[in-house]
């Protein structure tokens, strides 16, 4: 078969080998920063421990019962980066005098246990499919929420948040995932004619408008939006989304040509007339100019993320040995100089490590599924959190201008968290049906009816034992 | 506890973040080689590119010759090595219906066949679904594939119930209307 097959071994305990290994070095983490600064280890070390520890066990035993198939490697990562970032944000409370650990704490309790539901009651992804327009709208919502009076709160320039009473929201943050959906079922359903039908100018064939229409809908809703909220961060992985999830469905090299020339030319005009952008364009092209260094919104906090990272070295100054706090966001967009300063060279690329091996594994899973929709949805999703990381850290490490994103699954933020869990769990679910083994009778319709356009690999080698594909 | 006691335990967390990763990478084994073994999939995947490849190899055997052995086709010659020989059939000719005698050129590239307008075949008829079935090629033979249609495809007499492969001359019924591929 021309499907990429995996031996269906379920490698559960693989999974569970892994898990404990990661939750030793999340735990290990949490009780080495206690020792480095000193600090008698009290209950709450052992509480966060326990917690993160009794949720990714349940977790482990819902993907036994639920789906016995799915990908061992994604949760293991997982578990160890959300260990890693709770022993960090409680490293930097104790220097701070904070409590944003025990919040981060409740937002991974809240986040494994939406992302366990969600693994028990929809058990297949392509229930999804079944309503595009519905996440699309969903979507809209979700990004306009923070724009209405009284719920929508500002935070530093930048109006993403809404107000829940008990604390803070980032819709956006879950918008990307509906948006993702939405892209992925219109895709998988209207592929062959945003392909096939259309003007042919030039080299280029261009496809009809209203082959297109949603999409550049979508596109435009979530840019304009982004654009009244002054969110680069998330404009810049929505805009990446969009043009990930295109490429994938389509193969056209042309898309991501003139996806780049539209990020040149509104970075171009970005730069030049919105003030904040432009800030920090100029923070990132004259870090260590002295005027910009001391300036309100300068390069201080990028700066000195750079002066920790420096200190750290190749060993780093040991969990609870330096002074991460020093940088303004420490705990949440900076969190990955705080890493590099404590944990070193060899630390921090481990974490990186782990972010591209958790990549590979989403799009292994994009790889070995069979229905187009779970495709796309698995690959977009791998892109954006790429992409995300990207931002993120090339931002902290002065390769690209800072913008306000959260390293996923180790910053602090609730949302953020939660989206992220759910991603990986959508994932999770697309990687059971890409690995668990199929039974093919002879009256099977193994692409399913009306699964899809981008479903021509599975089911054909069957009806052809001479092996127009078979490997 | 010492100061020695700590440092050690600190490189040990190190160690034990890069052996998770190792444990990780090397458990999967030859679970990411797709690209090695599998060299076939990329041309599944590309409709377009796989229809132009394939025509393209088609093309080129019969001048390089059937003594060749393994000809010209380059990028899939190994795994489409026996069917090369035998050209992707480039018409589809309706022999019954409404459009009889009309005869539509292929040029390698996936056709939807409906009643909706956006079909590549519009098939104008009550019993033909808007997207009703999809016919694609791949290496040198085209598939069909039934869309879910309410009253059906039908190959040779027998009801489609998955994607099967048509040869030339093999009667498509769909609706009132009979197709055939024709080299």
């Amino acid at each position: 078969m021309s499907q990429v097959s995996s031996t269906p071994r379920p490698r559960r305990n693989t999974e569970l080998v892994l898990l404990l290994l990661g939750l030793c070095i999340g735990t290990g983490a949490s009780l080495l920063a206690g020792l480095g600064m000193d600090r008698e280890i009290t209950s709450d070390y052992w509480v966060q421990a326990a917690v993160l520890a009794i949720m990714s066990l349940v977790f482990h035993l819902v993907l036994r019962l639920r789906a016995r198939y799915a990908d061992p490697y994604i949760l293991p990562i997982v578990v160890t980066l959300n260990g890693l970032g709770i022993a960090m944000i409680h490293r930097i409370d104790v220097a701070e005098g904070d409590d944003a650990a025990s919040r981060q704490l409740m937002w991974t309790v809240v986040a494994m246990g939406v992302a366990i539901a969600l693994l028990w009651l929809l058990k297949d992804h392509r229930v999804l499919r079944r309503w595009p327009y519905l996440f699309l709208a969903a979507s809209g919502i979700l990004l306009l929420l923070p724009l209405i009076p009284g719920l929508g709160m500002e935070i530093n320039g930048a109006r993403i948040w809404i107000n829940l009473g008990v604390g803070s929201f980032q819709p956006g943050e879950i918008a990307k995932i509906t948006l993702a959906i939405f892209f992925a079922g219109y895709l998988s359903a209207n592929r062959d004619l945003i392909l096939l039908a259309g003007k042919k100018i030039g080299p280029v064939t261009f496809p009809r408008f209203r082959d297109m229409g949603p999409l550049v809908i979508a596109w435009l809703i979530s840019m304009g939006v982004l654009v009244f909220q002054r969110d680069l961060g998330s404009a810049i992985l929505f805009f990446g989304l969009f043009m990930a999830m295109i490429y994938l469905a389509t193969s056209r090299v042309s898309w991501i040509i003139l996806g780049l020339v539209l990020v040149a030319v509104g970075g171009l005009i970005a730069v030049n007339t919105i003030s904040h952008v432009g800030l920090r364009v100029d923070a990132w092209l004259h870090a260590f100019d002295p005027e910009v260094y001391n300036r309100g919104a300068g390069s201080y906090q990028i700066v000195q993320g750079l002066f920790g990272l420096a200190s750290g070295g190749l060993l780093g100054t040991g969990l609870g040995g330096g002074r991460p706090d020093i940088v303004a966001y420490a705990n949440s967009d900076m969190i990955i100089a705080s890493f590099g300063e404590e944990l070193g060279f060899i630390g921090l690329s481990a974490i990186l490590m782990l972010f591209v091996l958790l990549v590979t594994r989403m799009l292994r899973a994009a790889l070995g599924t069979r229905d187009a929709f779970g495709k796309l949805l698995a690959a977009g999703l791998a892109f954006t959190m790429a992409l995300q990381c990207f931002v993120v850290i090339g931002g902290v490490t002065m390769v690209i201008p800072l913008t306000g994103l959260t390293t996923p699954f180790m910053a602090a933020g609730g949302s953020s968290l939660l989206a992220n869990w759910i991603v990986v769990t959508l994932v999770l679910m697309v990687s059971q049906s890409a690995r668990k083994p199929v039974a093919v009778g002879p009256m099977v319709n193994a692409s399913g009816s009306g699964s899809g356009h981008l479903d021509r690999t599975s089911g054909v080698p069957v009806e052809t034992p001479a092996g127009g594909v078979t490997a | 506890m010492s100061e020695l006691a700590v440092a050690a335990l600190r490189l040990g967390l190190l160690l034990v973040m890069w052996i998770l990763i190792i444990s990780i990478v090397s458990s999967q084994g030859r679970d990411l080689m797709v690209g090695a073994r599998n060299k076939v999939r990329p041309r599944g995947k590309n409709p377009a590119p796989v229809a132009a490849g394939a025509a393209a190899g088609t093309a080129g055997s019969p001048s390089g010759g059937p003594s060749g052995g393994a000809p010209a086709s380059g990028t899939g010659g190994q795994s489409t090595g026996q069917q090369q020989a035998r050209p992707l059939p480039t018409r589809l000719q309706v022999t019954e219906g409404p459009l009889q005698g009309s005869v539509v050129d292929l040029h390698g590239s996936p056709l939807l066949l409906g009643r909706a307008q956006e079909a590549d075949l519009v098939l104008d008829d009550d019993y033909v679904s808007g997207r009703h079935a999809r016919l694609f090629p791949q290496g040198s033979r085209w598939f069909l594939e039934d869309l879910g249609s309410t009253n059906g495809t039908y190959v040779s007499g027998s009801q489609l119930t998955r994607t099967v492969a048509v040869d030339p001359g093999t009667p498509i019924r769909i609706g009132k209307t009979v197709l055939e591929l024709r080299s």
